[in-house]
């Protein structure tokens, strides 16, 4: 075999990996590829209807909140679309927003094994949770276009906009997986807090009503929940509501998607150091 | 030309929690609420403040490894010996970047492959052929190398017919030559191994070696840590000795295990209360034994307590038995009394063995535990130190020395002996 010449020098220091981080996250982009495509092949294997379950949750969710929110309190629907079409039009981003969260912050403990075992940038296994997320969100769109021919709604060419909603959803839920998943490592108090307050998230966010029935002189404090902005945003773009979007609230809603995110990386990053010891 | 890796004073220290004696002392349900109040006010305050929060009331710090500092020439083999605790694994886990050292640095020069578990990341739902995909990108492979070196990794685990089956229905020792098939075809400079060789039939050990001194001898850099001393003598010329996180001997393997077998002997039989855990709900918490010394061919009695958070179940159990060289004497498959697999809920609970009888020569014999949960699969070693005596019963001639005489000792009065010749007599002993 012939001599081995050395390709790099590594050093290995007290504060020393914050050098080359990003390069180093790029650098591991194909195990970060692996990892999101075991989550998502693991996750229906052993189910016996698989991927369905998909399909399933969000319009099982969507059937009860349309009988209780639209039939039962009879409360308004956004413009002239149907109520069961407006609640899956919000139950969209918000099953991705929740199932990313939880994901991600159950993530790094879930995967203690590697973490105690091998080295790779953190970052990537809590962002990998994210993006199997976006898998079923994937499927749930497909599930959105087949009930907008069902009840024959178009889109106009708001709908362009939908991609720019998202990536407001995926900061804010990134940000707040990375934020939990490092607190969880540590305090696993928050492996019981999480799923509670995600709870209480889905009936704060308006899913399974307008936005509308919000009071006006509270709107602006409403949006501080960047999924108001989202949601909108979906039902806008989606279902063509004859109803202006709230661009004020919107810009809220994503610069504090945006700072929860910037927290989140921040956070994260100040703690993986120590999530090996900690695991 | 500069060293393949050179260590500079490497530092890592951990704080421990201990719970101070009031609080222990705590009998009444009132003195426990208060306690718990106490300690939850406390953890509060801390959790804002953002400080790290340890168990119990008062923290110690612990320093795992402490001014180490070595350096390693390019296809330089070294073997890293110690007991259980001496800082063996901390400092594989700061050359594999996966935690932090505190102090000190260092020096790395080469593409660094580190293997401190075979099968790492392995998933059981996964099929053979995803799990090689898999694992070869935990182990920093990229696709097209791993898709180059497919066929090879399968032959050398002899898995073909089984590829596209999930792993969790393979056999153990299935399951551990594909994790080693995978390991072995990594092709970096340096390579950091840990104790790998544990696990797998002896023939699939014995590839093992081959492959290691085959890597070993393709010059490479290695570190090698491993509780046998014979492996570590047959595969690196040279050897650390840590104790206490620090260095204690670094010069020819043969050297220093020498000193390591004679300080090991020094150290009395204390009782080892360190907790060890074994995945991330279950920890052994202490290992007891009846007896610090036993006479040849008596029975030994030990116990295991080990504490889960949360419940779950051990799929395999088993006591290993080993001599003070790393040789295994024995093992007591747990599996045959029925005793595993077995359910466990939150809190502790015991594991009580008693070996009818242990025939062998005097000497120190080791005892360690094998445990595959749903999690995760592992050897917990130096868990306690038995002294073997010679029999309470000795004939009247002299013995070989126990070194000459191996492990086991022969049930003399079971064994048919004849002799016999022409014009030869049996000459009878006067006593």
């Amino acid at each position: 075999m012939p001599a081995i010449k050395p390709s790099s020098a590594l050093i290995i220091e007290h504060g020393r990996a914050d050098r080359h981080y990003w390069q180093d996250l790029w650098r591991y982009r194909e195990l970060f590829q692996v990892l999101a495509w075991r989550d998502i092949s693991v996750r229906y294997k052993q189910t016996v209807i698989g991927a369905a379950w998909a399909v399933i949750r969000p319009v099982l969710t969507m059937v009860v909140f349309t009988v209780v929110f639209g039939k039962l309190a009879r409360l308004p629907s956004d413009g002239g679309a149907p109520y069961s079409l407006m609640v899956f039009a919000a139950m969209l981003p918000w099953s991705f927003f929740s199932t990313a969260v939880s994901d991600a912050a159950n993530s790094v403990v879930g995967n203690a094994n590697l973490i105690s075992k091998v080295y790779f940038p953190r970052l990537i296994v809590p962002t990998s949770a994210v993006v199997v997320a976006l898998i079923d969100f994937l499927i749930g769109l497909a599930i959105l276009a087949v009930l907008m021919i069902w009840f024959q709604v178009s889109p106009g060419w708001s709908i362009l906009l939908l991609p720019a909603f998202m990536v407001i959803a995926a900061a804010a839920s990134l940000g707040a997986g990375l934020w939990v998943a490092s607190l969880n490592v540590k305090y696993r108090d928050f492996r019981h807090i999480t799923p509670f307050v995600i709870q209480l998230g889905l009936y704060i966010s308006p899913v399974g009503f307008s936005s509308s029935l919000v009071p006006e002189q509270w709107r602006l404090l409403y949006s501080l929940n960047p999924m108001v902005g989202v949601i909108d945003g979906f039902r806008w773009s989606l279902l063509g509501s004859d109803r202006p979007l709230d661009l004020q609230g919107l810009a809220v809603g994503t610069l504090v998607a945006f700072l929860i995110l910037w927290r989140g990386v921040t956070r994260f990053r100040a703690t993986e150091k120590r999530f090996a010891d900690l695991v | 030309m500069a060293a393949a890796i050179t260590v500079e004073e490497l530092s890592k220290c951990y704080l421990l929690g201990h719970r101070s004696k009031e609080v222990d002392a705590g009998t009444s349900f009132r003195d426990v609420i208060e306690g718990g109040a106490r300690t939850l006010i406390s953890r509060t305050a801390d959790l804002i403040r953002g400080r790290q929060i340890v168990q119990g009331d008062e923290v110690e710090q612990f320093w795992a490894l402490r001014d180490v500092s070595f350096e390693l020439q390019f296809g330089e083999i070294i073997g890293i010996i110690g007991r259980n605790g001496a800082g063996k694994s901390t400092l594989l886990k700061i050359l594999s970047r996966i935690t932090e050292p505190d102090r000190g640095r260092a020096i790395l020069r080469g593409r660094v492959a580190s293997l401190l578990e075979v099968g790492t990341g392995f998933h059981p739902e996964l099929t053979g052929r995803e799990n090689i995909y898999l694992n070869g990108a935990i182990l920093g492979m990229t696709r097209a190398e791993i898709k180059r070196k497919f066929d090879e990794i399968v032959d050398f685990a002899e898995v073909e017919r089984f590829l596209d089956t999930p792993v969790k229905r393979y056999s153990s020792g299935m399951y551990v030559r594909l994790a080693f098939a995978v390991a072995a075809h990594l092709e970096p400079e340096i390579l950091i191994v840990d104790e790998v060789l544990a696990v797998g039939d002896t023939e699939f050990q014995k590839k093992c070696l081959g492959k290691m001194s085959e890597v070993a001898g393709g010059g490479r850099t290695v570190l090698f840590v491993s509780h046998n001393l014979t492996a570590i003598e047959a595969l690196c010329p040279r050897s650390l000795y840590l104790a206490d996180g620090k260095v204690v001997a670094d010069a020819a393997s043969a050297k220093v295990i020498e000193l390591y077998l004679k300080r090991g002997r020094e150290l009395s039989n204390e009782i080892h209360s360190r907790s060890h855990p074994i995945d991330s709900g279950l920890h052994l918490e202490r290992t007891k034994v009846q007896a610090s010394q036993i006479h040849s061919g008596e029975a030994l009695e030990f116990e295991f307590q080990f504490f889960a958070n949360t419940s779950g179940r051990l799929r395999e159990c088993a006591v290993l038995l080993y001599a003070e060289r790393g040789v295994r004497v024995a093992l007591a498959d747990l599996r045959e009394q029925e005793v595993v697999p077995y359910r466990f809920e939150a809190g502790r609970f015991h594991l009580r063995v008693k070996i009818a009888s242990l025939p062998l020569v005097e000497g120190e014999l080791m005892l360690g535990l094998h445990i595959a949960t749903d999690e995760r699969r592992s050897d917990l070693l130096d868990l306690a130190h038995v002294d073997i005596l010679a029999p309470k019963l000795s004939e009247g001639f002299p013995k070989y020395a126990p070194e000459y005489r191996g492990y086991w000792v022969l049930d003399a009065a079971a064994n048919i002996v004849e002799v016999s010749g022409e014009n030869s007599v049996r000459i009878h002993q006067r006593t």
